[in-house]
């Protein structure tokens, strides 16, 4: 099944319900606690990048039965060097948005530490696309 | 296991079937049918905010009665440290204690001490686990079961240490069964507790096996007993073993307190406790290493089935924790006396918290998602007017109740509305054929020629 949500940036507000949307459909199916959680934190990210940095995104779940993506795709100022934006610690979050407690620089960090896939592609100027995937545990017996 | 048992209750005569309790079930545990709210067991996490919210008191909680001291030999009273908070700024403890034990108590033990050893022992834990992450206190039993069912990620990161209610009860059963030279079985203790989940607590834990607290009586149902005896009884209590700190654990923040350690969350208000949950699941707060949360506004003082309101309480229990004496050799009973530090795993909760799935829709994951895409289906198509008139909490809940066929789609009132106006319309367009013996220059006619023509 597909979830979509679009986000609005600098809209911390309503920053969170898309992830917490997520937690809710993977509780209702069944997904294991903790690969729930992975999904939420990177769900949570992915909308955060867009509030953070974006004009506006959609945020797209894809749930499977032996796996789960997610989409992010936004219309913002791009990133420069993905790889720098990589590495713990680095933010170019403006000085007020760290001052509301975000872009310490954890964002894609934590989206590659939980995901099992991360692919981001991005325009300078035009906009971000991530695509990460995460992988549910095998069942048991099977 | 049997079905599973909870406190909170519905009174059928007085529930009128209307929508509060439904909207404010953190849990959506709730449905109105014929008229009448009914609970989902699995759902319900015992929370007592349907029972607040009731304005015609149609849901209440089981809990134990005085009558049921009869059982035992020899009975003990572990009075809840909100008791206190009920009887105004100047109450003496002793007073209170001696009450109890008027109304048919052999003893009491004070939970606030059992509070005094559960800090020690969640000290101790915290010590020896190290700050791997927010690690959250499962003195609340509500917000315990609000992370089986809603939080499943979060019961590696609860404090699987004894409740105050639970080290009193094991502490106060030992010492007096060495005292009385009886088995330990003989003496009842009876928890005098401020909300319906420490009830269903007690009831589940005696089912699951040996429990040292045998039954909870609420502070309601003894509050006028004490408050009639107050002013004669005299304060009979030999010395008082809890701290101040053990007091203080009676409302929000006294864990913090007792604890102390700096980087804590106190977080009260189980719609709050929700939000926080919520937060640490996504991976955030991760610099905090104690989180106290408690599903009551207030703490335990403002429990479902305390008498006062719970920022009174708040104001008698601080100005009681500000005259009890101070306990400095405290340390030293605990570890010495009580060797304590030597049977930290038996005071460990038991058996382990496991996740219980209350939302799942399916057990098979394929058949599931098929289900979530259908709910999202039907949700599109429901007005999103979350009146609650169709029985389900919002509209949503009402899309997964007819996904899982316990409802169907036109228990939407406005659902409903549109399907007769497409039936009116249907009923005008058909009312306005009429039979060709009654119709002129229909198309017939002309096969027809009239008479004389």
């Amino acid at each position: 099944m597909r979830l979509e949500y679009h986000v609005s940036g600098r809209d911390f507000q309503a920053a969170g319900g898309a992830a917490a949307k997520t937690k809710r459909a993977l509780r209702q199916i069944g997904i294991d606690a903790e690969t729930a959680r992975r999904v939420g934190i990177v769900a949570y990210e992915a909308e955060m990048n867009i509030v953070i940095h974006a004009y506006r995104g959609t945020v797209g779940i894809d749930i499977l039965p032996e796996r789960v993506i997610i989409y992010a795709d936004d219309e913002g100022p791009g990133i420069s060097d993905i790889a720098l934006a990589m590495q713990v610690g680095y933010s170019t979050a403006s000085e007020d948005i760290r001052e509301m407690g975000f872009g310490a620089g954890l964002g894609l960090p934590n989206m590659k530490r939980y995901s099992d896939e991360l692919k981001v592609t991005s325009q300078v100027g035009s906009g971000t696309s991530i695509r990460a995937v995460i992988n549910l545990p095998a069942k048991e017996g099977s | 296991m049997g079905q599973l048992f909870h406190s909170v209750l519905l009174i059928e005569e007085k529930c009128r079937g209307c929508t509060r309790c439904i909207k404010n079930c953190p849990t959506e545990a709730i449905r109105v049918r014929a008229g009448k709210a009914r609970i989902n067991a699995e759902r319900c996490t015992d929370c007592g905010e349907c029972i607040r919210i009731c304005d015609n008191h149609a849901k209440t909680a089981i809990t134990d009665s005085l009558s049921r001291l009869k059982e035992f030999e020899h009975t003990i009273a572990l009075p809840a440290p909100a008791l206190y908070s009920q009887f105004g700024r100047e109450v003496d403890r002793r007073r209170v204690l001696a009450a109890l034990m008027d109304m048919g108590f052999d003893d009491v033990f004070e939970v606030a001490y059992g509070a005094d050893i559960a800090t020690f022992l969640t000290t101790e834990y915290l010590k020896k686990q190290g700050a791997k992450a927010p690690m959250i206190s499962a003195a609340c039993p509500a917000v315990v079961r609000l992370i089986q069912v809603r939080f499943p990620a979060l019961i590696d990161y609860l404090i699987p240490v004894d409740s105050p209610m639970a080290c009193s009860g094991k502490l106060a059963k030992e010492m007096k069964a060495a005292e009385l030279r009886i088995p330990k079985e003989n003496i009842g203790a009876f928890f005098i507790t401020p909300c319906p989940a420490k009830v269903t607590w007690v009831r589940e834990a005696n089912k699951l096996g040996s429990f040292p607290v045998d039954g909870a009586i609420s502070i309601s149902d003894v509050y006028g007993e004490i408050v009639k005896r107050l002013p004669e009884i005299s304060p009979s209590h030999p010395e008082l073993k809890a701290s101040p700190v053990g007091v203080g654990w009676g409302r929000s923040g006294g864990e913090r307190i007792a604890a102390g350690i700096s980087k804590s969350l106190v977080v009260d208000g189980i719609h709050n406790v929700i939000d926080v949950l919520e937060q640490l699941e996504m991976g955030k707060l991760q610099d905090i290493e104690f989180v106290e949360a408690q599903a009551c506004t207030g703490g335990c003082v403002g429990g479902a089935l305390t008498v006062i309101n719970p920022f009174i309480g708040r104001m008698n229990l601080e100005a009681l924790v500000d005259k009890s004496e101070t306990r400095p050799k405290l340390r030293d009973e605990l570890t010495e006396d009580l060797n304590l530090e030597e049977r930290l795993g038996e005071f460990t909760i038991k058996p382990d918290i496991v996740a219980v799935p209350a939302f799942r829709l399916d057990q098979d994951v394929s058949r599931a998602i098929t289900k979530a895409e259908m709910i999202e289906k039907v949700v599109s198509e429901l007005p999103g007017l979350d009146c609650g008139s169709c029985g389900s909490p919002n509209c949503r809940a009402l899309a997964e109740d007819i996904v899982q066929g316990l409802a169907v789609d036109t228990d939407c009132i406005l659902k409903l509305r549109e399907e007769i106006e497409i039936l009116a319309e249907q009923l005008l367009e058909m009312a306005k054929k009429s039979p060709p013996a009654l119709k002129e220059d229909s198309k017939e006619d002309s096969a027809f020629s009239k008479p004389g023509e």
